[in-house]
């Protein structure tokens, strides 16, 4: 009697477990897995970072201000739409993925130093070059010449 | 929305928003202006490189790509960066650093 349980419980399980392969088949092969959805997140917020630094850098009046926001929007919004790429990517856990994330890793390492590094340098060389910032009275007049040193 | 399909969004959101900033490099009223956003569309050059290579499934090729063309960017944004600097500071400074070492011999002497 129960080897009769047990052999309808083993059955019954075998029954569901086929069932719960073939349905998470499908869910990955036509669907989206969770590591897709906190990627295209990720890529998400990224894209909305990125639109913050296209209208600043149109918009703002000067120098240092497109700078400010050129230099902070850029470098987050290119990590985290890297990063979600990258999640994206992972979504089988072989050997080729994992060096690909590896590489793309070292893309935002490389990205997050150099960045902040390139912001500096070209904000160094347009204070020593006398670009004038934009004070209270002189906001109307804010284009500059050209050739002004 | 399939991965592909947001894949394409991603990369089309990211070519329309490096309008603006070629706007800043055409109009940008200074040089260094047009040096930022030339800085920033490089970036994001290197990050539509690899929204191109998961679209294509070779994401292994292209993030060699991306990774060669951020560090070429990073090069050329210092090296300009570096050549402005000079250029405009350097008759500023030429006299006074001539005039200095003559004082100090007329003072030795």
């Amino acid at each position: 009697m129960s080897m009769d349980v047990a052999d309808s419980f083993v059955g019954g399980f075998s029954l569901d477990l086929g069932f719960l392969a073939e349905a998470s088949v499908e869910t990955i092969h036509s669907g989206l897995s969770a590591l897709d959805v906190c990627g295209m997140i990720l890529a998400s917020v990224g894209l909305v970072f990125f639109l913050g630094a296209a209208v600043g850098l149109y918009r703002f009046p000067d120098f240092y201000t497109r700078m400010h926001a050129a230099g902070k929007g850029d470098t987050l919004s290119s990590l985290l739409i890297l990063l979600g790429f990258g999640l994206i990517t992972l979504d089988d856990f072989s050997m080729v993925g994992w060096l690909l994330v590896v590489k793309l890793l070292a893309i935002v390492l490389f990205i997050m130093l150099t960045s902040p590094t390139s912001t500096h340098a070209l904000m160094r060389a347009g204070f020593e070059d006398g670009v004038e910032p934009v004070t209270k009275g002189s906001s109307s007049k804010n284009t500059k010449k050209e050739g002004e040193s | 929305m399939t991965v592909e399909g947001f894949t394409v969004f991603a990369g089309a959101a990211l070519f329309v928003l490096m309008l603006p900033a070629l706007y800043r490099v055409a109009v940008g009223p200074t040089s260094f202006d047009r040096l930022v956003a030339v800085n920033v569309i490089g970036t994001k050059t290197a990050v539509l490189l690899v929204v191109i290579g998961t679209l294509f499934g070779r994401l292994d090729m292209f993030v060699d790509f991306a990774l060669a063309y951020a560090l070429l960017n990073f090069v050329a944004s210092l090296a300009v960066a570096r050549y402005l600097n000079r250029t405009r500071s350097m008759p500023a400074k030429k006299p006074a650093k001539r005039r200095t070492p003559r004082k100090k011999k007329a003072r030795a002497s």
